[in-house]
C-alpha cells in the first residue's frame, strides 16, 4: 500500500501537465515538405513507398498528381504541398508516398520525407488560429508545439473530400 | 448469423421460390404441367409462408395458406385446374411478391384486394369440397378406406447437416394419430468409421387412423430432398400383420426401400439442382484477383520478350501455356458471375398481364431464351429499360381489340421478348405485332420540335432514329402507362451505360422491333490502346469503326467548331483528344496524327485525333470512382503490362462533353443518318 501511494502520484502529475488521464494518446507520423512538418494519424497509415510515375487525370486540380497501380487498386496521389498552396513538387526517386486511408476512400500524399512517429496526449493539440479568407479549405486540424518546432495535424476526411465536385468543377474551367 | 441476415435471406429465397410458383403457373397456363409442376408449386408456397410465419408477416401467411389450401386440393386431385383458377393463383402469387417487397423496405402494404382475393380463393376451395369430391372418392378409394399408412423413412447421410431433425417429424405424425416406430440399424457403422453429423438410422412408422395421404407427404415437406421414403396405406384388415412382416425382414431394408413402387419413390426423385448460394462480395474477390493475374502474366510476358530467346526457351513456352489457362481460368471466374435473364423476365408476364387489364387490350407474351445467360449486374440494370419498352409496346403499339379485328389482325395482340448469345453479346429483342411507327407523325412532331430542318428528307430507318432524341417528347399520346416523362433517350442512355446498343425497326401497320445488343461482362472488354502524348488511353473495341492516317487535303477547319474530315463522301467531326483531355506534348496536326472513327448512338460517328495505335488487348475495368471519383469521359482505368494505368475512354460521355463545348453539328439528321 505504501509504495502504492508512493508511485501513483507521479504519473498522475504528468498527466496533469499533458493530458487528462482519461484521453488516450494518439500517435502522429510526420513528414516533411522543405522546413515544415506535418503529422498524419498512424491508424490512417497503410504504407509508405517510393515515388513512381502516375497517370495523370483530365480536369483534375494541379495537387491531383494523377493516379497509380496500388496492387490493383487505382490510387489517386495528393502533392501536398501543391495542396498548401506552396507550388507544385518536382518529384524525385527520393520523394515518398504515404499511402492513407479514411472510410472507404484509399489515397497517397506525396511529400518529400517521412521523419518521426510522435505520441500526443489531445491536450497538446492547439486550435488552428483563424488565418483570415486567405486561408484555403480547413486542411489542418489542429497545431502541436513540439521542442523543435511546431508540427501541424492534417486533417485527412477534408483532404480526401475531393471528388466529384472538385473534377467536375475544374473541367468547367477553360484548359490551360 | 444474426437476425437481419436471416431475414435478408429469407427474402432472397422467397423472391426465387415465387419466380419458381410463376414459372409452374405458367406452365400450367400452357399445358406443359406434369405430376411435379403442382407439387413444386405448393411447395414454393409452403415455404414462403413457413418463413413468413417465422418472421411473423401475419397477412402474408393468411393469405398463403388459403392458396396453400386450394393447391392442397389440386394436388389431391380434388379439384381440376381451369383458367380461372389459374389467374385466382397468379393473382394471390402477386401479391404476396407485394407483400414482401413491402415487408422488406419496411413498409405497410394498404389493405386492398387482399380480403376478397382470399375469399375467392376460399370458395374455389369450397366448391371443390362440396362438388369435386365424388372424383375423390373414386380415385383414391385406397386412400379414403385406408386404416393407417406404412411410412418407410431413410434419410440420406447429409440430411443433419440441412438442419432437419427426425424427431420433429415423428412428433408431426404423432399429431395425425397413434405412431409405432421401428428403427433400422443395419445402416449404422462400426463406431470407428461413424462420421458424428452424418444420419444412418431409418425407421419405419406405422400411423393409425383414416388419415389422407396429404397429410403425411406435407409432414416430410421438408425433407423429401434428403431422404428415400415411401408411402404406402395399410388395409383396414391386414394393417398390424403388415408391420410384423416387414419388422421381420429388418436385415435387408436396403432392399425393401429398393422394392418399393416407383410410383411411391417418384417424389424424392425431383431433379436437384447442384448449386451453391455464394456471396457476389466473395465472387468480385476472385475476378478481382484474375485480374491482378492477367496483369501479372502481361508484366512477364512483357519482361520475357526483352530477353534473347535462345537464353531459356522453356520459359517463352511456360509464359505462352500460362496465358492460355488464365485465359480459360478467368471465362470460368466470369461464368460464375452470369446470371441467366430469367430473372429479369419472369417480371415480365406480371407486368403485361396488369396493363394489357388496364389498357383493355388483350395481349399474349411471347418469352424465349430465357436462359440466356449475362453478367449479374448487367441483369440488374436490365429490367428498367425492358419495362420501358414494354410498356410501349403495350401503350402505343399493339391496338385496341376492335382496331385488331377491323385491321384483319387476330384481336389479341401478341410481345415477344427473345434473348440469345452471339459470340460476345447478348441479344434482347422486343418485338409486337401492332401499328408499328407512324413515320409521319414522328416527322410532323420532329418538325414542331426543331429537331429537323422543315425540308429535310429522312430515309425510314432515320426517322425511327429520332424517337430516341431527348427533346423527342411524346405529348400527344401521354398517359397514365407509358408518358411519365421517361422518354426512349432514358431508355438509351441506360442502355449506352452498360455498354449496350438498341435500335428499332418498324412497319406501319405490321409492328415494331427493338434489338437491344448488350455485352456479356462489364469487367474485362476489349480495348485498342492507342498513346496521346505521354500518355497511353484504352478505346473500347465496341465503338470503334476503323482508324486512319488522313491525308491534310480531307481535313477541313470549319470556323467556330473544330475541323471536320470528309471521308467517303461524308463528314466526320474530328475531336482531337489532346485537347478534350488536356495532355501536353501530343501531335498537334490531325494530318501527322492517326484519327480513329468511333460511332455511338447518341451522337453518331466521331473521328478522336490520337498520335499513335499500340495494340489490341483485354483489359479488365477498374474503378477510378472508390477513391477518386467519376470523371467526364473516362469510362474507368486499367493497368497495363508494364504496371502503368491507362484510362479508358467513355465514348458516349466523350461525345456528349465535345458538343457541349462546340455547337452541335446538326445535331438530329446528321447523327441518325450517321448510324447507318
Amino acid at each position: 500500500m505504501e509504495v502504492l501511494e508512493t508511485t501513483q502520484p507521479a504519473p498522475a502529475a504528468v498527466g496533469a501537465v499533458t493530458a487528462p488521464a482519461t484521453s488516450p494518446v494518439r500517435q502522429f507520423i510526420t513528414c516533411t515538405l522543405a522546413d515544415a512538418e506535418y503529422g498524419i494519424d498512424i491508424m490512417a497509415v497503410r504504407e509508405i513507398k517510393g515515388w513512381a510515375e502516375t497517370t495523370a487525370l483530365p480536369h483534375a486540380p494541379s495537387w491531383i498528381r494523377g493516379v497509380i497501380n496500388l496492387r490493383g487498386i487505382i490510387v489517386p496521389i495528393v502533392d501536398l504541398r501543391d495542396r498548401f498552396g506552396q507550388g507544385t513538387t518536382t518529384p524525385t526517386p527520393m520523394h515518398v508516398v504515404v499511402i492513407i486511408q479514411t472510410g472507404a476512400r484509399t489515397a497517397g500524399l506525396m511529400v518529400d520525407a517521412v521523419s518521426d512517429i510522435i505520441a500526443i496526449s489531445p491536450g497538446d493539440i492547439r486550435p488552428v488560429p483563424e488565418m483570415g479568407v486567405e486561408a484555403p479549405e480547413n486542411l489542418l486540424a489542429g497545431l502541436v508545439p513540439l521542442d523543435r518546432g511546431m508540427v501541424a495535424l492534417v486533417s485527412l476526411d477534408q483532404l480526401l473530400n475531393f471528388p466529384a465536385d472538385v473534377a467536375i468543377a475544374a473541367s468547367q474551367l477553360p484548359n490551360a | 448469423m444474426n437476425f437481419d441476415h436471416l431475414r435478408a435471406t429469407y427474402f432472397e429465397e422467397s423472391a426465387e421460390l415465387l419466380e419458381s410458383a410463376y414459372e409452374q403457373l405458367a406452365a400450367l397456363a400452357e399445358g406443359r404441367a406434369d405430376a411435379e409442376t403442382v407439387h413444386a408449386l405448393f411447395r414454393a408456397i409452403h415455404s414462403v409462408k413457413g418463413g413468413g410465419g417465422a418472421f411473423g408477416f401475419d397477412r402474408l401467411v393468411a393469405l398463403a395458406h388459403v392458396m396453400e389450401t386450394l393447391l392442397d386440393l389440386l394436388r389431391d386431385g380434388a379439384l381440376e385446374f381451369n383458367a380461372g383458377l389459374i389467374t385466382l393463383l397468379l393473382r394471390g402469387t402477386d401479391l404476396l411478391a407485394d407483400m414482401l417487397s413491402a415487408e422488406r423496405a419496411g413498409e405497410v402494404l394498404p389493405e386492398g384486394e387482399e380480403a376478397e382475393l382470399a375469399a375467392a380463393l376460399a370458395q374455389a376451395a369450397a366448391v371443390s369440397a362440396g362438388t369435386a369430391h365424388a372424383p375423390v372418392a373414386v380415385g383414391q378409394v385406397a386412400a379414403e378406406t385406408v386404416s393407417g399408412w406404412l411410412i418407410r423413412f431413410r434419410p440420406h447421410p447429409a440430411m443433419f447437416r440441412n438442419a432437419n431433425e427426425p424427431l420433429l417429424l415423428v412428433r408431426e405424425l404423432r399429431r395425425l394419430g397413434a405412431v409405432s416406430a421401428v428403427a433400422d440399424l443395419s445402416g449404422l457403422p462400426a463406431l470407428s468409421q461413424l462420421e458424428p453429423e452424418d444420419a444412418y438410422v431409418a425407421w419405419s412408422f406405422t400411423l393409425e387412423g383414416p388419415v389422407p395421404r396429404a397429410k403425411v407427404e406435407e409432414v416430410f415437406e421438408f425433407v423429401i430432398d434428403d431422404c428415400d421414403l415411401a408411402i404406402e396405406p395399410i388395409a383396414a384388415d391386414d394393417a398390424a400383420s403388415d408391420v410384423d412382416a416387414d419388422v421381420s425382414i429388418e436385415g435387408p431394408q436396403v432392399a425393401v426401400a429398393a422394392a418399393v413402387p416407383p410410383g411411391a419413390m417418384s417424389r424424392s426423385e425431383a431433379p436437384v439442382v447442384q448449386s451453391v448460394r455464394v456471396d457476389v462480395g466473395k465472387v468480385d474477390r476472385l475476378v478481382n484477383l484474375v485480374g491482378e493475374l492477367v496483369i501479372n502474366q502481361a508484366m512477364l510476358v512483357q519482361l520475357g520478350s526483352q530477353l534473347p530467346p535462345d537464353l531459356c526457351p522453356g520459359l517463352i513456352g511456360g509464359l505462352e501455356t500460362l496465358s492460355q489457362h488464365l485465359r480459360e481460368l478467368q471465362e470460368g471466374v466470369m461464368a460464375i458471375r452470369t446470371q441467366p435473364v430469367r430473372s429479369v423476365f419472369a417480371r415480365m408476364p406480371r407486368l403485361v398481364r396488369e396493363l394489357s387489364a388496364q389498357l383493355g387490350k388483350e395481349v399474349r407474351l411471347v418469352i424465349t431464351g430465357e436462359a440466356t445467360e449475362i453478367d449479374k449486374t448487367v441483369v440488374e440494370q436490365l429490367a428498367d429499360p425492358l419495362i420501358h419498352l414494354l410498356r410501349n409496346a403495350l401503350d402505343h403499339g399493339i391496338e385496341p381489340p376492335d382496331v385488331r379485328e377491323a385491321a384483319g389482325k387476330p384481336r389479341q395482340g401478341t410481345v415477344h421478348l427473345s434473348a440469345e448469345q452471339r459470340s460476345s453479346r447478348i441479344v434482347i429483342e422486343i418485338s409486337d405485332d401492332g401499328r408499328g411507327i407512324d413515320r409521319s407523325r414522328v416527322l410532323t412532331r420532329a418538325r414542331e420540335r426543331g429537331l429537323i430542318a422543315p425540308d429535310a428528307v429522312l430515309s425510314d430507318a432515320e426517322t425511327d432514329e429520332l424517337i430516341f432524341l431527348p427533346s423527342f417528347s411524346t405529348a400527344a399520346t401521354v398517359s397514365a402507362v407509358s408518358g411519365r416523362g421517361v422518354g426512349m433517350d432514358v431508355v438509351r442512355r441506360n442502355i449506352n451505360a452498360l455498354g449496350g446498343r438498341i435500335a428499332v425497326e418498324s412497319r406501319f401497320g405490321s409492328g415494331s422491333r427493338f434489338l437491344l445488343s448488350l455485352p456479356l461482362t462489364l469487367a474485362v472488354m476489349d480495348g485498342l490502346v492507342v498513346t496521346v502524348g505521354a500518355e497511353a488511353l484504352i478505346l473500347p473495341i465496341s465503338a470503334i469503326v476503323e482508324s486512319l492516317r488522313p491525308p491534310a487535303a480531307d481535313i477541313h477547319a470549319l470556323p467556330g467548331r473544330g475541323a471536320v474530315l470528309s471521308i467517303r463522301g461524308g463528314y466526320v467531326p474530328l475531336l482531337p483528344l489532346h485537347e478534350r483531355l488536356g495532355i501536353p506534348g501530343a501531335v498537334n496536326d490531325p494530318a501527322r496524327a492517326i484519327v480513329v472513327i468511333v460511332e455511338t448512338d447518341h451522337v453518331g460517328r466521331l473521328g478522336l485525333v490520337v498520335d499513335d495505335l499500340v495494340g489490341q488487348q483485354q483489359v479488365v475495368v477498374k474503378s477510378l470512382e472508390t477513391n477518386y471519383g467519376p470523371i467526364d469521359g473516362i469510362g474507368g482505368a486499367t493497368i497495363l503490362g508494364n504496371g502503368r494505368v491507362a484510362l479508358i475512354m467513355d465514348i458516349p460521355g466523350l461525345a456528349a462533353g465535345a458538343s457541349a463545348t462546340s455547337p452541335a453539328p446538326q445535331a438530329a439528321p446528321q447523327s441518325a443518318a450517321a448510324l447507318h
